[in-house]
């Protein structure tokens, strides 16, 4: 095995376009525990951990570029504001001291249907854009062309995660993930959901309860027909149990979860439907406070 | 491949390691530190918490690679070199905070971080941060006392001085 440890980003994808099957560590939080366990043993590693320029975000106001190793207790102590949904879903990952190296890179990397950051990536919205490079160039991955199977992604071989460009949250956002306890947990299901009162669309993402995250196109449209039609953006009344009822039933219909050591299929379907009412329910509430505050 | 980085402030050197090793086992069977436990092997446990650059990190979860030229500070690292303990060693010793022993070092090491950023945290606070450090005997209420005991200590010192 090798250990290649590029100091700049060139030379990451340089080593990438000679060693395509090199495997990139960056936090090692997902790929040491195969290591340890010898379930995987790569040609090379391929530490980014010399790249500081990984570790770095920015924002312009509208986007935020998100570098694909800031770590998640950053995201949580710095991007809360702008990026409330996977702060939120940052805090849920592991414990202080895998989210003092883990980032999203490495979620999207491993594209783990239960990756903590997937569903509050897929409901900040359509346009989210993973920065992909290889020494051929630059590519900008939308977010729903990501994802393709379970643990599979559309990454070439010789393309490395520069980035992750994430919009600035013009409403509020929600994450909730069901587990056995506060900390430590593998997603059972989780789900996000974002409010884009701009554009007068929703954004939701499913974790955990199909062979890749996903949104919940049907649930995301019906909401946002609803909002338009009875004026709710504008007034910021109540939703009505019925509507609640309706987007959770959706959101339920659009996984197609299984049985597995963490839960079954039927109990991901109903905890889906309860984290949409009320990751709904939380939005709204707060989205309604604001029109009311403003008014 | 060999690996040179500092332990504890002294520099130290491993030969012949292999490229997927993690910097725990470099600690504990290269450069004798063994005060650093080997549990769970998967960031579960916490058992083998250290400091990477001032971070409490996982050193199971460290590829050994990526520490060549950077800083590690373990729990031998927290005691003075006379061996005198460090406020939080100390504090779990009197608050008997310590059963089997074998989970104590990380947690020292992710109480000492918990303290240096906020010296007088809450009880949910101290929760939080002990989240990734399982202990299997103690039901962690010594534990608890113990950071509450070394919380309080570290604010009357820094009070007097």
């Amino acid at each position: 095995m090798e250990f290649l440890r590029p100091a700049t980003w060139d030379e990451a994808l340089a080593a990438k376009a000679e060693y395509p099957t090199a495997l990139p560590i960056s936090g090692g939080t997902d790929v040491m525990v195969e290591m340890n366990f010898d379930v995987h043993r790569p040609s090379a590693i391929l530490d980014l951990n010399r790249i500081t320029e990984l570790t770095e975000w920015s924002n312009d106001g509208s986007v935020v570029r998100l570098g694909a190793s800031v770590p998640y207790t950053r995201i949580i102590e710095e991007l809360s504001g702008p990026l409330p949904g996977l702060a939120l879903a940052a805090h849920t990952v592991g414990s202080p001291q895998i989210r003092n190296r883990g980032g999203v890179g490495g979620n999207l990397g491993g594209a783990s249907p239960a990756g903590d950051a997937h569903p509050a990536l897929l409901a900040a919205g359509r346009d989210v854009f993973v920065e992909a490079a290889s020494v051929r160039g630059t590519r900008m991955i939308p977010i729903d062309e990501f994802y393709v199977g379970v643990k599979r992604n559309s990454l070439a071989a010789d393309e490395l995660i520069r980035a992750v460009h994430i919009p600035v949250a013009d409403g509020p956002q929600q994450f909730s993930k069901i587990g056995t306890r506060n900390a430590m947990v593998i997603a059972v299901c989780a789900f996000g959901f974002a409010l884009h009162p701009k554009n007068g669309t929703v954004g939701t993402g499913i974790g955990s309860a199909a062979p890749t995250p996903r949104r919940a196109v049907e649930a995301e449209e019906y909401l946002r027909d609803v909002l338009a039609e009875r004026g709710l953006w504008e007034s910021g009344d109540l939703l009505g149990a019925e509507v609640v009822q309706r987007f959770g039933e959706l959101v339920k219909a659009a996984a197609s979860p299984i049985d597995d050591v963490r839960g079954t299929a039927e109990y991901r379907r109903h905890s889906l439907a309860v984290m949409a009412r009320r990751t709904l329910t939380w939005c709204w509430n707060d989205y309604s406070k604001q029109i009311r505050s403003a008014a | 491949m060999r690996v040179t980085f500092t332990a504890n402030g002294k520099p130290v050197e491993a030969d012949d390691v292999w490229e997927g090793e993690s910097l725990l086992y470099v600690l504990r069977e290269r450069v004798g530190l063994p005060g650093s436990k080997n549990a769970c092997e998967q960031g579960e446990c916490g058992s083998c918490t250290v400091y990477l650059d001032g971070v409490p990190v996982c050193s199971c979860l460290v590829a050994a690679g990526q520490v060549q030229d950077r800083e590690v500070r373990t729990v031998e690292g927290l005691a003075a070199e006379d061996g005198e303990l460090g406020l939080v060693q100390q504090a779990f010793i009197d608050a008997g905070a310590v059963q089997c022993g074998f989970c104590t070092p990380g947690l020292l090491v992710q109480t000492d971080a918990l303290l240096e950023s906020d010296a007088q945290p809450s009880d949910n606070d101290i929760r939080e941060a002990l989240s990734g450090n399982l202990c299997r005997c103690t039901g962690y209420e010594k534990i608890m006392d113990a950071v509450r005991l070394a919380s309080a200590r570290k604010c009357a010192g820094k009070g007097s001085a």
